[in-house]
């Protein structure tokens, strides 16, 4: 496997992994609080609408010329994943708050108990749409970035296997520990995506516009060094703003 | 309708998010970077320099308004 398809692997891995540890968190929520039978329903509901989301987009991208799928999804994946950094960056520098599986859990834990189902054997809408929303929504994100990894790369099935190893991984850990995997370092993970996101972003996009990049396939592993580099730079200069103007405000 | 806006809005948000500044800096990116090609160029440092700077502006921009409040 060549550098490109270690870089395919790794980032649906990791973007899968935090998806999923986030869909966990609202699963294990409503299923604590509501009942499993119309949360587990939720699930599969969601899963069965990705994997028919799949269906439709992943043949039809495939079928697309790569110079326009290049262009297309390059610029697609680099606003996707500009929004990744540009919010992991808040987070490290402290002008937005660390993603808390922990609160999260507690919130809606605290919102499913304020309405309890009258009859637990009846079927319950709203561990049924909390389950669906939580596992479609952050689901639609991993599919999103397998689809276009894939088809751009040219091996959907590469990205889908490094999503499946990070869902089958996290609901695993998820059903041994049986809380909120408040562990997994999701901020950090978050961060590491967003560069890969954007930097594969500048890399296809700039070449389905016609660039040739100066050593071909070796700019890649530059890119990502680069925007590593200067998103660690932000970081830590707004980290310094925002304490300077905690001291000035004091 | 509702529904079709309704989705509309979901998909702006999913692709474009908080801050639309950032999209536009890659599209106008994107699209010189594509003329200067036409044009017999290989700049293949615009883009980079057209994300660099709309990610900074939008940075900058958060900065500013937390301070303002």
């Amino acid at each position: 496997m060549n550098a490109g398809a270690w870089g395919l692997l790794l980032s649906s891995f990791l973007a899968s992994a935090v998806e999923t540890v986030e869909a966990f968190t609202i699963v294990l929520a409503a299923g604590i609080t509501r009942g499993w039978k119309s949360t587990l329903l939720g699930v599969v509901a969601a899963l069965g609408v990705l994997a028919v989301i799949v269906a439709l987009l992943g043949p039809g991208l495939v079928a697309i010329p790569i110079d326009v799928l290049r262009l297309v999804v390059g610029a697609l994946l680099l606003i996707f994943g500009l929004q990744w950094l540009r919010k992991a960056i808040l987070r490290a520098s402290g002008y937005k708050a660390m993603h808390d599986e922990v609160a999260i859990f507690a919130r809606e834990a605290a919102e499913a108990r304020e309405n309890p189902p009258t009859d637990p054997s009846a079927f319950d809408q709203y561990a049924f749409s909390l389950s669906f929303k939580g596992v479609f929504l952050e689901g639609l994100e991993v599919v999103f970035i397998v689809l276009t990894f894939g088809a751009i790369h040219g091996n959907i099935p590469l990205a889908a296997l490094g999503a499946a190893i990070a869902v089958v991984l996290v609901v695993i850990v998820g059903l041994v520990v049986r809380a909120p995997l408040s562990k997994v370092p999701e901020n950090t993970l978050k961060f590491t995506v967003g560069i890969m996101l954007t930097s594969f972003g500048i890399f296809w996009g700039a070449e389905g516009a016609g660039i040739m990049w100066p050593g071909n396939d070796a700019a890649l592993p530059v890119i990502v060094l680069v925007t590593a580099a200067c998103a660690l730079v932000a970081a830590g200069a707004m980290k310094r703003e925002r304490e300077n103007d905690v001291v000035a405000t004091a | 309708m509702s529904a079709i806006k309704n989705f509309l809005a979901f998909l702006y948000d999913f692709v474009v998010g908080d801050d639309w500044r950032m999209s536009l800096a890659v599209i106008v990116g994107l699209a010189f970077t594509a003329m200067a090609v036409r044009s017999g160029l290989n700049p293949w440092w615009l883009l980079p320099l057209f994300v660099v700077a709309g990610l900074g502006v939008s940075l900058r921009r958060v900065v500013r308004r937390n301070r303002e409040s």
